[in-house]
């Protein structure tokens, strides 16, 4: 089950109403500056702000969440963030204001409670040259970060799990991966909110309620939330 | 036309009795979810929409029908007042015929029938008062892609109507828009990946709309578009993208589209041409103009 930790149910924009004027940097995140974001215009009344990695970006979407823009939606990807609903000439004047350090600000934190029953643990093992017990041990050992969702609702690509531990995708994804279902692909962790198709490998699964449309913020693992797992029988 | 006052009823409702191959609701949309994976929804033809709440003096929010060329029927429980805008179709109240375009007051009872469409694809069913159906994430549209909000509807569902007010003056003749069905473009911000001749080749292209768009993508079939092979990062999408799968076939994404894709966006088409992609069909031609 869940053990919330901090405030796992306030959705970015109240978070940053806590931010210190100046900002306090927290070690560990990717720093960069501003000569390395660009903007390029999506239409007239969109664009995206391209970044180092998905963690820079759920850091700028949730800093420019705070900032006061007048925007609709605000979209973390892999390496950029859209700014939709929004006068591109604002967002240039905004982003100077941006610095990695202000923005560094740690989101909530999370437990999900795994069984690690999954039918990939075999796999993920043999990948990683290492046995199941110890796939479990890493997996429970590592801080993640949701960086940005997508391919369903409420679905976050967590990032956290080191380069050399990637793993390939099936080569024939299931028709059907039951809801609840903790996996990893690439070096991204997911859980899936729903019953869907997928090619992730399969390490277990949680009752955690992912998403749930009746609370003020549905998606459990919104951008910017950090994760951890832990093993349950 | 009924004697029936509908601003003096109390709470209507209205039975669904035949949802034809596709009708649901819709408003404005969702907006501020998009960075959870929920997609904006809301009516595919804006306009057309906008205009049946006005004629039965709903605000710019209440929910309509959207029908998908099929059609739908109706049966109010208590006498109300509804508009028909979007596609070409007959709209009969029992055996007689309506007004497509114009307030309607239909007696308690009455068997509402709309369509099939003989222009056009989707319809627009406004009822004075709104469509109170419970909101969900802020909005009454059904997103077809995740599913997000209200069902689709089906036989028997009852819909509750809002409290009505007087109806407000008739707005200015209810002008047929007879669309050059042609979609004007900016350059996306992946138009690099269309080689050196590609983005000049999109200025004055025709396309053919194939059979499976639907109110997630407009999908075009015509001249393969070369792109540069390669993977881009998902990244987060506006409605109107036209992205551009290794196929060379172009997609225009409308209302349910995802949040986020993998494909370049070459292009964007202008806000203003969205509704006329809400009301092409199979087979019909559209002319791609670079602005």
């Amino acid at each position: 089950m869940l053990i919330p930790s901090g405030a796992p149910h306030l959705c970015a924009p109240t978070r940053l109403s806590n931010l210190p004027a100046d900002g306090n940097s927290a070690p560990g995140h990717a720093r960069w500056t501003m000569t390395d974001v660009e903007v390029v215009d999506v239409g007239t009344r969109a664009c995206l702000v391209e970044v180092d990695d998905a963690v820079a970006a759920a850091s700028l979407a949730a800093w420019v969440r705070g900032a006061g823009l007048a925007v609709e939606e605000v979209v973390p990807a892999a390496r950029t963030v859209l700014l939709d609903g929004v006068d591109p000439a604002a967002v240039r004047a905004l982003l100077p204001g941006w610095s990695a350090e202000r923005a560094a600000v740690p989101g909530p934190l999370v437990s999900v409670a795994v069984r690690y029953s999954g039918p990939d643990l075999e796999r993920v093992a043999g990948h990683w040259g290492c046995t199941v017990e110890e796939v479990v041990e890493l997996h429970t050992s590592l801080e993640f970060t949701s960086t940005f969702c997508g391919f369903a609702p409420g679905f976050a690509y967590l990032a956290g799990l080191p380069a050399d531990r990637a793993v390939p995708r099936l080569e024939t994804p299931r028709a059907r991966v039951a809801p609840g279902s903790v996996a990893l692909a690439d070096t991204w962790c997911g859980v899936y909110p729903t019953a869907s198709p997928g090619g992730w490998l399969l390490l277990g699964t949680t009752d955690a309620d992912l998403w749930d449309v009746g609370r003020a913020e549905p998606a459990l693992l919104a951008p910017g939330t950090r994760v951890r797992f832990e093993a349950r029988r | 036309m009924s004697g029936a006052c509908p601003a003096s009823a109390s709470r209507a409702v209205v039975e669904v009795v035949d949802p034809g191959p596709l009708s649901t609701l819709q408003d404005r949309g969702r907006r501020g979810w998009a960075h959870l994976g929920v997609p904006r929804a809301g009516a595919l033809d804006r306009g057309a929409a906008a205009l049946a709440r006005r004629l039965v003096g709903g605000g710019p929010d209440d929910a309509v029908v959207e029908t998908t060329v099929g059609g739908v029927v109706l049966r109010p429980h208590r006498a109300v007042t509804l508009a028909v805008t979007g596609a070409v179709c007959a709209v009969r109240v029992g055996r007689r015929a309506v007004a497509h375009g114009a307030p309607v007051t239909v007696p308690a009872g009455a068997l509402v029938m709309v369509g099939p469409a003989s222009t056009g694809v989707r319809s627009y069913v406004a009822f004075a008062g709104g469509i109170a159906a419970t909101p969900v994430l802020g909005s009454r549209s059904t997103d077809t892609l995740a599913w997000v909000g209200p069902p689709r509807l089906a036989p028997g569902d009852l819909l509750p109507l809002g409290p009505s007010g007087p109806l407000p003056e008739p707005p200015p003749a209810a002008v047929g828009r007879p669309r050059e069905p042609v979609l004007r473009l900016r350059r996306g911000p992946r138009a690099d990946w269309l080689d050196r001749t590609g983005w000049s080749r999109l200025d004055g292209a025709s396309y053919a709309v194939a059979a499976d768009s639907d109110r997630i993508g407009l999908r075009l079939t015509g001249p393969r578009l070369e792109r540069r092979s390669g993977e881009l990062a998902s990244e987060g999408i506006v409605l109107g993208a036209v992205q551009l799968p290794p196929s060379g076939q172009p997609v225009v994404f409308l209302a349910d589209h995802p949040t986020t894709g993998g494909y370049p966006v070459v292009a964007v088409v202008e806000d203003d041409d969205l509704d006329a992609c809400a009301q092409l069909r199979p087979g019909d031609e559209v002319v791609l103009r670079v602005v």
